[in-house]
């Protein structure tokens, strides 16, 4: 075979504009001229929010989804940002990484709709009278719900690329720089967008519920579908929630199908696997944009530069390159240091954390949101435990189905996207109609979006399970409870946990939401800590909010440990197949 | 012939030592004193067995990991960091599964700073020059083993290094792609076509090594150290079938089991005998199909290594360990080149299977002093229980932790097959109890 026929046109490709271009060239520049308006929107001063006040018209809804998705799409940006500079020093500096990592641990279950409050007054300072701080405010909210696991995902990766590539680098002299962007990124690629995609899903429940914030008697609300919704609530309009549900779900399609598909689509070339594996993910509009030809070759400008950025010559300090002679073990003294410095930033948080509170709060303050936690965990582990009698069933019937599993899989990915927080209007109607209990009945609010996890893990679970496993279970007659106890569960176990870990931890983020609702001027309360820092969050009491997040965190970082990380191990351990 | 130019020391080591901190605290020694010299224009192959130090020395070369002590040097200067013009093709390939097979080749090329039309024209000779046109465009995960290799022989002949280190390029290759490979460089080679100098190439396969290089290295093992030097005169093509061929192959197998052979056990607590020995993991169930095939005809009881590895398709090293772990339990002993069946060895080969279980409990008892030592402890203790932990720190004062990990690994397995005691993974105990 000659191979010159094969190698000219991917190296001269002609230049010539094709159908495709035209397509692309539309989609490109609507896009840019959406930013810009947006964008543009930004910058006003804060009374014109006032001017010009949120209204229930349908036919400001597209322009409301469109500052929606900007602010998600910045957060995402900044998250990646973050992520790369946060995980790489984590992962190259081993005092830095005894800190930082734990950190972030602690971070990942913070409920950061608490932060709000906090936040909010921040940014408003820091641009007074700017809408701009309003909406950074806003942007650093998604941004707090979607950094620590992209993050953590890459810091992962830095840490297990492959010793052999990593001696090839070495080996050709590639310095410090071009190590990452060549190996230790595209190494991590296929984990951070998987995680990314999770944090996105995640983002548009925040996002939502960021729009309009209420902190004593401040109110800023930002033109979006959150606030849109909220004053629908207000105005007690079920049409207008109606439309913005629909709305919502066209944006996540046009995001699902522009955004992430092609770039799930792109990155399957990242994954580390030395065979070809089962069916590459595929994108219509990654393949649209591959069949371009001019427009392909206005990128590239941008992969040359890309490849210089990359190729950059920038050194590491020595300290980081080569160990002449076998390096002893690390300064002892430094660690010494390091320890005190860390051990004195840390009481004397501590201690400040306690002469804030102490100032304002008696020890019976403690017990309420102790005593208001444990409740709010009681519900989480019900609904947990109701979710996976539904879920898992349901996830194991389908996912043992092919082409069923096949078609439902991106349902369900997608209803977990679906910010739940949209829908709750239409549940309290029904709980005011019918005048139900709200401590019982506004309790599934905070499973509503996140029980789809458990579903979408279980179905990847099943159908995962290997065929000669089931014909071989069949052969034996293992049918009833028995099959399910000693063939499928243990089978499914450790994506069934995975599933769990990820609702459990949405549910207690959600229950800040869900412990409150109104409609119009109906409140509904139900006891918990979820309530208890919405409550204190909206009458501007920070003592009793720092408190709720505080034993929020502990809360959930106990759960963690002491539950699903063991849980976990063991699916790890015992019953992870292949 | 050689001129003196081409006679310049390329690589110099001497006395060079490297040991790894262990957990005990002493220093686990894997090279000692080391004395190396590589010259312009000849193959080097560097022979030993799994724990002699052939890749760390490799590496030391290569100025990925620095030496405890002694020089080591690149052209005269001490070697700090990867040195330039010595370039690496690794076991495993080590390619970016990201990267066409172009880009793959170019990396070299672009890390040196060099421009792109300069850059594409010589990854387009080196891949030319292995064999790789018309695969430009293909990803690794695209191609098969052999290819994958071939990629990183370019990506290493692209930057014109001197020395080519190579890490046991064709050990992850089937027979058939390995041959194939190394009689293609070995054309190259002798025709002059590499932009290389010298080649260092490290190996546990014999024959690979007489077929390719003009010198052979010995390594001893535990710790590192030349034990001898081969010189490899035969004229290339090399036939495998010769007969001086198959003679060095024989007196190279005999030199490695010589060194295999067990010495009289000195006195305090030295690595590689008593409770401190080393236990490659070998199964059970291949140690009895081993002597059943040694018992059965052709061999009936002997049987030369070469062709009794051959026949298994083991590399030396795979065949000396199963031969290492059948003379310690005494079924059979090695001995210049030579595995010959013991008494006891025939009549496992007659046995039936609990019988065989019962005579493998006597020799591990008798001759593997730690499974005579945990069953000692187990039998002592009034729970008949011990945690493996205790077995693993005694293991951990003679050996480094991996060595302890595979010792254990043995233990637990041959243990398990003779019924001398039980293990339970999960709470990492040894017991006294079976499952009735």
């Amino acid at each position: 075979m000659d191979f010159r026929i094969i190698r000219a046109p991917a190296l001269q490709r002609a230049l010539r504009p094709n159908i495709w271009d035209v397509v692309a060239f539309v989609l490109v520049i609507g896009t840019m001229v959406l930013l810009v308006y947006g964008g543009e929107q930004t910058t006003l001063p804060l009374s014109t929010l006032d001017v010009a006040p949120v209204s229930l018209d349908p036919g400001h809804l597209p322009l409301y989804a469109l500052r929606t998705t900007m602010r998600m799409l910045l957060a995402i940006v900044c998250s990646v940002v973050f992520t790369f500079v946060y995980s790489a020093v984590a992962a190259k500096s081993r005092r830095a990484e005894m800190v930082l990592i734990p950190l972030l641990d602690i971070l990942q279950s913070v409920p950061i709709l608490g932060f709000l409050t906090f936040t909010v007054i921040f940014f408003l300072n820091l641009f007074p009278g700017r809408v701009l701080g309003a909406e950074l405010a806003c942007v650093f909210a998604i941004f707090t719900s979607q950094a620590w696991n992209m993050t953590f995902s890459m810091y992962q990766s830095i840490r297990n690329v492959p010793k052999d590539l990593e001696e090839a680098t070495q080996s050709f002299h590639l310095s410090g720089w071009q190590r990452f962007w060549r190996l230790e990124v595209p190494f991590a690629m296929p984990g951070l967008i998987w995680n990314a995609m999770m944090s996105m899903s995640g983002g548009w429940f925040f996002v939502v519920a960021s729009e309009a914030i209420t902190v004593g008697n401040t109110t800023v609300t930002l033109p979006g579908i959150g606030s849109y919704v909220e004053l629908a609530i207000e105005k007690r309009n079920l049409p207008a929630i109606a439309y913005a549900l629909l709305t919502m779900l066209i944006v996540i399609i046009i995001y699902d199908q522009c955004l992430f598909r092609p770039i799930v689509a792109w990155a399957d070339k990242f994954r580390f696997e030395q065979t070809a594996s089962g069916d590459a993910p595929t994108s219509w509009m990654l393949d649209l944009f591959r069949r371009t030809r001019a427009l392909r070759a206005l990128t590239y400008p941008f992969v040359a530069l890309n490849r210089a950025f990359s190729n950059m010559q920038i050194a590491l300090p020595a300290s980081m390159r080569f160990h002449t002679k076998a390096s002893g073990p690390p300064s002892r003294v430094l660690d010494v240091l390091w320890f005190i410095l860390i051990a004195a930033g840390t009481g004397y948080a501590g201690w400040k954390i306690y002469r804030y509170l102490s100032a304002h709060l008696a020890l019976s303050d403690l017990y309420t949101a102790v005593g208001d936690g444990l409740v709010t965990l009681l519900r989480v582990v019900v609904l947990i435990a109701l979710a996976s009698l539904i879920w898992v069933p349901v996830g194991v019937w389908i996912g043992l189905r092919p082409k069923l599993a096949e078609r439902m899989q991106p349902i369900a990915q997608f209803l977990a996207a679906f910010p739940a927080n949209l829908a709750f209007p239409v549940f309290v109607v029904f709980i005011v109609h019918y005048g139900l209990d709200s401590n019982i009945w506004l309790s599934p609010l905070m499973i509503l979006g996140t029980q789809w996890y458990i579903l979408f893990n279980v179905i990847a679970g099943a159908s995962a399970f290997p065929t000669d496993m089931r014909e071989a279970a069949g052969s034996f007659h293992l049918k009833g409870w028995l099959w399910w106890i000693k063939v499928i569960l243990p089978g499914i176990l450790p994506y069934y946990i995975t599933g769990a870990i990820t609702a459990s931890g949405g549910s207690w983020n959600a229950s800040i939401v869900a412990e409150v609702a109104n409609w119009g001027d109906t409140h509904l309360i139900a006891k918990g800590l979820g309530a208890y820092i919405a409550t204190a969050t909206a009458a501007g009491d920070f003592p009793r909010v720092v408190l709720g997040i505080a034993v929020m965190c502990v809360m959930v970082t106990l759960f963690n440990r002491l539950l699903w990380r063991p849980l976990y191990a063991f699916g790890e351990r015992r019953v992870r197949l292949g | 012939m050689l001129d003196a130019a081409n006679q310049a020391k390329l690589i110099d080591l001497r006395s060079v030592c490297r040991s790894f901190p262990k957990g005990s605290g002493e220093d686990l020694v894997v090279l000692e004193k080391v004395d190396l010299t590589i010259h312009a224009g000849e193959i080097v192959g560097m022979l030993g067995r799994s724990g002699s130090g052939k890749s760390t020395l490799l590496r030391i070369i290569a100025g990925l990991i620095a030496p405890t002590s002694g020089d080591a040097e690149c052209r005269g200067e001490t070697i700090q960091g990867p040195p330039n013009g010595i370039a690496m093709v690794f076991q495993s390939f080590a390619l970016f599964p990201w990267l066409t097979v172009l880009q793959n080749v170019e990396l070299g090329l672009e890390a040196l700073g060099i421009e792109s039309a300069e850059r594409r024209k010589r990854a387009l000779a080196a891949i030319d020059l292995i064999g790789l046109d018309g695969f430009e465009s293909a990803y690794p995960k695209e191609l098969s083993g052999g290819m994958r290799q071939r990629v990183g022989f370019a990506r290493a002949l692209v930057v014109h290094p001197d020395l080519l280190l190579m890490d046991e390029p064709f050990s992850a290759l089937d027979v058939l792609t390995a041959e194939t490979l190394r009689t293609d460089l070995v054309d190259l080679w002798i025709e002059g076509r590499l932009p290389i100098k010298s080649v260092l190439m490290v190996t546990h396969n014999i024959e690979e090594a007489v077929l390719m290089c003009d010198r052979v290295l010995v390594l001893s093992s535990n710790p590192g150290r030349v034990a001898a030097e081969f010189k490899i005169d035969l004229p290339h093509p090399r036939k495998r079938l010769d007969p001086a061929f198959r003679q060095l192959v024989d007196s190279l197998y005999a030199h490695m089991t010589r060194r295999a052979e067990p010495k009289a056990p000195p006195a305090g607590n030295i690595p590689g005998i008593g409770v401190g020995m080393v236990l490659n993991h070998v199964s059970s169930n291949v140690l009895s199909g081993l002597i059943e095939t040694l018992a059965a005809p052709p061999y009936n009881g002997h049987a030369d290594l070469p062709v009794l590895a051959g026949q298994l398709q083991l590399e030396a090293d795979e065949i000396l360990h199963l031969g290492e772990s059948l003379q310690l339990l005494r079924f059979a002993q090695l001995s210049e080149g030579d595995l010959v069946l013991t008494d006891a060895g025939k009549r496992f080969a007659n046995l039936e299977t609990d019988a065989r279980k019962k005579l493998f409990a006597e020799h591990s008892l008798n001759y593997v002093p730690v499974m005579a030592l945990i069953k000692r402890v187990l039998d002592e203790r009034p729970t008949h229980a011990a945690p493996a932990a205790r077995f693993r720190n005694e293991l951990e004062d003679y050996m480094s932790e991996e060595y302890a990990d595979e010792t254990l690994k043995t233990i637990v397995s041959w243990g398990r097959y003779a019924e001398l005691f039980a293990y339970d993974e999960q709470s990492e105990t040894f017991s006294l109890e079976n499952p009735h």
